[in-house]
């Protein structure tokens, strides 16, 4: 109990808010209140609901039913700008930024200062800008173009934005995602002046350390639900995270751990990128299902990108079976047998408006299927077929667009391209993403079906169950780290979310971890 | 998570035949008003409907019709190429070099002239795949290049090919013995068929789809986009020579100044022939028949006595109906 905080009104009610989309429920029963006067942290898995909520509060979206109710009024927004006006801003994730216009040109944007209705008025434009940005105390010029300032100031310039509207409620999602210690410690002391009486701020993060630097209380929320709310000061990170992850995990399920006298097929060593990836090693082994967890933007797909050449490395070695592999590009990789099925099936893995014949052999085509530069047809067709039968592809048939065929289908007919190429590595990223729950089991069966035959698989999932039910040892990844190979006996949904979420960069402590089994004694 | 049902088989069950019959529609659409427009101008004009106009008429989309050609695989690979029109122009110019000037046979000077379009057609290639300089901008440049080298190399005048036996004939002549058919008409054909193949049996055509329909997931099956972006626009400059011999041929002289405008009107056959400029989709046949339609409106205008003005206006209207009823027909889909 943390004095004045607890002794206000709610600022905030969810009730009872319920919101599907087609086929999907994503909110369900929804709770949440936010009182007058305290930072309230919202945690939950990737995918519980956190970013339907904030659609449905910015008026992107509006509730199948159930209320909000804002300072005791009814809160009922018919889109963004009315949100504001009501009193509500949102910093996503992802910045509202143009990159071209100057920060005050950014900050009010479609609310510019007007001379004769027709003419911007700069003048007026900029000094509002500087006064507001004095009030924040924030150090930024009003005529720097927001594309040259660093992601940082970018996150302030966003910050400014929202707070120019003088909100009842600011909500933040992930709003330290870029940001190192020291500009998260500025960004706490802005929200810590923004917090009044009558104000209050909601703040979405995975990162426990941080949300016990800032926040009064915590709610969790799992699968669009809600799942509970504690006071920081009583509540162990344990325990929150127990709260976040919650199911009933079926352990007899579980593949076995994989067999030490197993050949290792690939080795990556030290893997470095620019942007993200810092000194990345793990082994894969033949027949092996190497499980990938992590929390958004842990570097898992990045890691996956860099194995097939499709991200340039700035460091680090790869080895397959046995040989150091030069990877420039993905034709490299799918010659020495290496295959990237990505999450995004739609852009990076399918040709939508072809059919599942020209998408089955097109990475096989000019190797298996071409005389003289032209396409046996018979030949690909034939192979199409046995695809489409061993993998049981649902498709009327083999001439049908894949574009129309459902996910699970579209799914197989990637796996099908790779196979058709003799890939034994298979990178699945996200494998069971927007598949519906019995296609799900087919994809999982055909994964163990793969690996038993020997080919070795990647399978990157930030569905924990799913980690857990396929794979036979699991890296964890944090910020652009692996934070720990877990063996399929050691790995707990608990052990996992507790490696991924260190922040082995800034934080000393969660670096001398590295490697300490600790969470799981909790 | 709840999960989305997914749509069951059965009510795609005959969705192969349905989607057979709606990737020919476009075609089929284009065919009915090539024909309702001939139909057209036949009731319309008393001289329009013989076969000495027909072959006219094919006759003169033998330029555009060789150009759109290649721009097809252009477009489907989702790219663009503006240097088609000045390119032939260049082409041109170096088919009166190489005849003329350095006085090679026939057998030489024309493929020359033909591979110096491949050439121009590699360049815009480079340009796109390893410069990354977006297709517009790149073609454009070679645009404005290929017009300032015809200038150049012409000295500003046109080139006669008198001294040259033979190369009217190209154009002009008729293969095939006491039928008033002209081969400018039958190398189309040809060129047409064998492009026709190329796109729908080749690696090259399989993956000029590709490309275009998803170019990032091409790559990420291992094919080297670059290289085949590179292949597709050099097979495209081809056509840009070809066509270069052709209207020198049919004009008996290389004339600099021409080629501007040519690209467009190409451009517009593709598009009326149902080919997606965002790329993925588009036929030869289609292209083929855009070109007609393009041809049997000048012509019919022309015997129509309206003016030259009025028939791009003509033109222009004709376009947008095209790509609208292909858009609402992709809606339907």
């Amino acid at each position: 109990m943390t004095g004045v905080a607890t002794m206000t009104k709610p600022l905030l009610e969810v009730e009872g808010v319920n919101k599907s989309f087609p086929g999907v429920r994503a909110l369900r029963d929804m709770r949440l209140e936010l009182r007058a006067g305290e930072v309230l942290a919202l945690v939950g898995e990737n995918g519980a609901g956190k970013s339907t909520l904030m659609k449905l509060l910015s008026g992107i979206h509006v509730p199948d039913s159930g209320t909000f109710r804002l300072a005791g009024q009814d809160y009922r927004p018919q889109g963004p700008r009315e949100a504001l006006e009501l009193g509500i801003s949102i910093i996503h994730q992802e910045f509202n930024l143009v990159p071209h216009l100057t920060v005050a040109q950014n900050i009010f944007i479609g609310r510019e200062p007007r001379r004769l209705r027709m003419m911007l008025d700069e003048g007026r434009l900029n000094a509002g800008t500087r006064t507001l940005l004095e009030r924040l105390r924030l150090p930024l010029d009003p005529r720097a173009v927001v594309g040259t300032l660093t992601v940082a100031n970018q996150q302030m310039v966003e910050i400014a934005k929202a707070l120019s509207y003088e909100p009842k409620v600011l909500i933040m999602d992930e709003p330290t995602a870029a940001l190192n210690d020291a500009e998260v410690a500025t960004l706490h002391e802005l929200i810590r002046r923004f917090v009044r009486p009558d104000t209050g701020v909601i703040y979405i993060s995975h990162r426990m350390e941080e949300i016990r630097r800032i926040a009064d209380r915590v709610t969790v929320i799992r699968d669009g639900e809600y799942v509970g709310t504690r006071e920081i000061a009583s509540a162990s990170t344990p325990e929150v995270i127990s709260l976040m992850v919650g199911r009933a995990i079926n352990t007899e399920a579980r593949p076995e751990n994989v067999r030490p006298g197993r050949e290792t097929v690939l080795t990556a060593t030290g893997l470095s990128t620019k942007a993200l990836l810092k000194d990345v090693s793990f082994d894969l082994r033949r027949g092996e299902i190497l499980g990938f967890a992590g929390l958004m933007g842990a570097g898992r797909t990045e890691t996956a990108r860099a194995l097939v050449g499709a991200d340039r490395l700035d460091a680090g070695t790869i080895t397959v079976h046995g040989r150091q592999a030069r990877i420039g590009n993905p034709a490299d990789a799918a010659r020495l047998g290496i295959g990237y099925l990505s999450e995004d099936r739609k852009r990076y893995g399918l040709l939508l408006e072809q059919d599942v014949q020209a998408n089955v052999v097109l990475a096989a085509l000019r190797d298996q299927f071409t005389t003289g530069g032209f396409v046996q047809d018979g030949a690909a067709r034939a192979r199409a077929k046995e695809y489409v039968d061993t993998l049981r592809i649902k498709t009327p048939s083999l001439d049908q667009t894949t574009k129309h065929l459902s996910g699970g289908n579209q799914q197989k007919v990637v796996i099908a391209k790779w196979l058709a190429k003799d890939c034994d590595i298979l990178i699945f990223d996200e494998p069971t993403r927007g598949i519906d729950v019995g296609a799900k089991e087919e994809i999982y069966t055909l994964l163990n079906e793969l690996a038993g035959q020997g080919k070795s698989i990647i399978m990157i999932s930030s569905e924990l169950p799913e980690i857990l039910r396929m794979s036979h040892r699991v890296v964890v990844m944090s910020e652009g780290r692996v934070t720990h190979v877990l063996d399929s006996d050691e790995a707990t949904q608990e052990n996992i979310m507790h490696y991924a979420t260190l922040r082995p960069d800034e934080n000393p402590a969660d670096a001398a971890e590295l490697g300490l089994d600790k969470a799981g004694q909790s | 998570m709840t999960a989305v049902k997914a749509p069951a088989p059965e009510q795609q069950a005959g969705g192969g035949l349905v989607t057979a019959v709606k990737g020919r529609l476009q075609q089929l659409l284009a065919f009915a008003s090539l024909l309702v427009i001939y139909a057209f101008f036949s009731f319309a004009s008393p001289y329009f409907f013989s076969y000495g106009n027909f072959t006219a008429i094919l006759f003169s989309t033998v330029v555009i019709g060789t150009l759109a050609i290649g721009t097809t695989f252009v477009i489907i690979a989702g790219g663009i190429d503006l240097s088609i029109g000045t390119g032939m122009a260049l082409c041109a110019v170096m088919s009166g070099v190489f005849l003329t000037k350095l006085g090679l046979p026939l057998a030489l000077g024309v493929p020359a002239a033909i591979l110096f379009g491949g050439l121009m057609g590699l360049i815009n290639g480079i340009n796109v795949a390893l410069l990354k300089i977006p297709p517009f901008i790149a073609t454009l440049a070679m645009m404005l290049v290929a017009e300032g080298l015809a200038l150049v190399l012409s000295d500003s005048a046109p080139i006669y090919f008198n001294n040259v036996p033979g190369y009217t004939d190209i154009s002009t002549g008729n293969l095939i013995p006491g039928v008033e058919f002209p081969n400018a008409v039958l190398i189309l054909l040809a060129v047409a068929l064998m492009a026709g193949l190329l796109l729908t049996k080749s690696v090259l055509g399989r993956y000029t789809y590709s490309i275009g329909s998803n170019e990032e997931a091409t790559a990420l099956s291992g094919i080297d986009v670059r290289r085949w972006k590179i292949a597709i626009y050099c097979f495209a400059g081809l056509f840009i020579g070809l066509a270069g011999v052709m209207i020198s041929a049919r004009l008996g002289s290389a004339q600099p100044a021409t080629g501007m405008g040519y690209e467009l009107q190409a451009i517009a056959a593709v598009v009326i022939g149902g080919t997606s400029l965002s790329g993925g989709k588009g036929s030869i046949v289609g292209t083929l028949i855009g070109a007609l339609i393009i041809s049997v409106l000048n012509n019919g205008l022309q015997i129509m006595s309206i003016p030259q003005e009025w028939q791009n206006v003509i033109l222009g209207c004709v376009i947008l109906v095209a790509v609208y009823t292909d858009r609402i027909r992709k809606k339907e889909a």
